[in-house]
């Protein structure tokens, strides 16, 4: 009697280790292109301390459009850019290329905000003191959003933790795939359970993590 | 050392929303000098003194820095020459994620100088304000006046030749802005400073300042030495801020007494205003050995002006008419200003 589960350990152990692949390599792209635009949108603006209507406008449109689009639709839409990037579509590290195409926007509006949380007052500071505009960018602005930002990007990694499960829609395997092929598909609830626990358990520490963080780096 | 020549500020475009917050300000600032300028909200200081630095730039006119016009610079000289302002804020713009001692170092930083030199200037700059203790707390951890001193540390980091203080004590409690004035007039008498503050009180500009301008609507109204537009001002709205510090209204029982005293022929109420030295002097006891007349002292007080005292006092000259006019040409002839009672 009873079902043989000693396949079950090692399978979780496996999807555990691409889930982890996929959000880490795509945070680390998505964070190093989102925060450039969310510092690019905040200078542009019309009362930044580098105005450019032209490259705003563009910008915010671009964002708009990347950020109104639904994830599992980008996945497919962008699958010739992902295969020009990756050489394929399929499989965990394709995963990686709409994944950072879907939280770099949303990173850079995120970080738009943080920023523009910063007092004016202390750009005026900064112009006061002849600071380049590299300074007022390096030395003022981000950190003092410092402590915002890393709230803000601890929201896009859980956000991308979500993304990645469904990323499984394009064998990109992880928890997601795990909870969906065996969960739902195979109806072996116990697979189901202990996948969402791991995620849960997984997001609640990153979002410890985050607060932890933000709290020692904001004064205030 | 600092010179406006017809500055104008209008904001905004298009005709609607336009605000000329500045209409023509001409002024002059001496190297030394304690500069303020007084008005009520709205009526353009802060404009003003951000013309200094061009943290706003004037629509039309010219403001000179040490003979150098700062608008026809290039933004990489004019970066430079920033360098030689400083400025403090009335909500004191420190960096809340750095502590005291990077605060003060930042305009050292920007200037990428060596970290052992820069940390015997902040040291320096913190035992001048009276904050060396402090260096490793964060500015969450300082009060208002504590925020203010290091504000003013920062500010002198660059050894600049003037300061400039936006409402520097506006969101301080009295004690706390009386002694970051002592401060800032040490600023002055020890580094040599030139100091142009704006401010909507009258008590700062008593307490340090040489010169005020009074600013209402975008105009300079009045201007002076602040010791002439204390005891003289001219505008009503000059006389208004005089009044918030200097309270010379009259007592009603005073008034009843002078009302009572004024068809008396022979009694001539005068009020008297002593400056300086003509305070220390027994004035009235002179008058009244030189004079067959007799003397009596309805209201008085004394203040201090920039440390120098004044006194305003109401006399009732009893006596022939002659005797009292010539009395009183002897009082004007010892430097003391002799004024109507209305
Ligand atoms: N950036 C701006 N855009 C448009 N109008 C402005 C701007 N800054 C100031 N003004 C207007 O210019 C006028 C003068 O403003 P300013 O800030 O110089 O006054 P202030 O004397 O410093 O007042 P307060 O005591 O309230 O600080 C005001 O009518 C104000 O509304
Ligand atoms: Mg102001």
């Amino acid at each position: 009697m009873g079902t043989d589960w000693t396949w079950l350990g090692p399978e979780i152990i496996d999807s555990i280790k691409e889930t982890l692949y996929m959000v880490s390599v795509s945070f680390l792209f998505a964070v190093l292109i989102g925060i450039p635009l969310g510092v690019i949108l905040v200078i542009t603006r019309e009362n930044g301390i580098l105005p450019n209507r032209i490259i705003f406008s563009i910008l915010n449109i671009v964002i708009n459009i990347f950020r109104s689009i639904p994830f599992i639709i980008l996945i497919v839409a962008i699958i010739p850019f992902t295969r020009l990037i990756v050489g394929t579509a399929i499989g965990t590290t394709a995963a990686i290329v709409p994944l950072v195409i879907f939280t770099a926007p949303y990173i850079g509006r995120l970080v738009e905000n943080s920023l523009l949380e910063v007092d004016q007052g202390v750009i005026e500071l900064a112009q006061a003191m002849g600071a380049t505009t590299w300074q007022i960018i390096w030395k003022f602005l981000l950190p003092e959003a410092l402590g915002s930002i890393i709230l803000a990007l601890t929201i896009a990694f859980i956000g991308l933790v979500g993304a990645s499960a469904m990323a499984g829609a394009v064998g990109a395997g992880g928890l997601g795939d795990l909870a969906i092929t065996y969960g739902y598909q195979q109806f072996k609830p116990l697979v189901m359970l202990i996948t969402v626990v791991l995620l849960v358990v997984f997001v609640q520490l990153i979002q410890s993590l985050g607060n932890v963080l933000a709290k020692k780096i904001r004064r205030h | 050392m600092i010179i406006f020549q017809d500055v104008r500020k209008v904001y905004g475009k298009d005709k609607t929303k336009k605000v000329e917050a500045l209409k023509g300000i001409n002024l002059e600032v001496k190297k030394g000098e304690i500069f303020g300028v007084i008005g009520f909200s709205g009526a353009g200081k802060s404009t003003l003194i951000r013309c200094v630095n061009l943290l706003e730039r004037p629509t039309s006119g010219k403001v000179l820095v040490n003979g150098i016009d700062l608008q026809s610079l290039p933004k990489r000289k004019l970066r430079e020459e920033r360098k030689k302002i400083g400025m403090i804020f009335q909500q004191f713009n420190l960096l809340h994620a750095k502590t005291v001692f990077a605060n003060v170092a930042m305009p050292l930083v920007l200037q990428g100088k060596p970290k052992d030199e820069i940390k015997k200037k902040v040291m320096e700059l913190l035992r001048f304000v009276g904050l060396e203790d402090k260096a490793h707390q964060y500015p969450e951890q300082l009060s208002g006046g504590q925020k203010q001193r290091v504000g003013i540390a920062r500010a002198l980091a660059t050894d600049p030749h003037i300061l400039l203080c936006d409402e520097a004590t506006s969101a301080l409690d009295p004690d706390t802005t009386r002694s970051i004035l002592r401060l800032l007039k040490r600023v002055r008498d020890e580094l040599g400073i030139t100091i142009l503050m704006i401010t909507h009180e009258m008590n700062v500009i008593r307490d340090i300042c040489d010169k005020v301008a009074v600013i209402d609507g975008g105009v300079i109204v009045e201007q002076g030495s602040v010791l002439d537009v204390f005891t003289d001002p001219q505008t009503p709205i000059a006389k208004n801020f005089v009044r918030t510090v200097l309270n010379d209204e009259l007592p009603d029982s005073v008034k009843r007494l002078i009302a009572e005293k004024r068809d008396d022929q022979e009694h001539h109420i005068y009020r008297l205003l002593f400056k300086g030295d003509a305070t220390n002097d027994p004035l009235l006891s002179t008058v009244a050995k030189k004079f067959p007349i007799d003397l009596s002292v309805y209201n008085g007080m004394v203040t201090e002006i920039q440390g120098s005292p004044f006194g305003n006092l109401i006399v009732g000259f009893n006596g022939p008419k002659e005797t009292v006019d010539e009395a009183i040409r002897y009082i004007q002839s010892q430097n003391v200003t002799v004024k109507e009672v209305e």
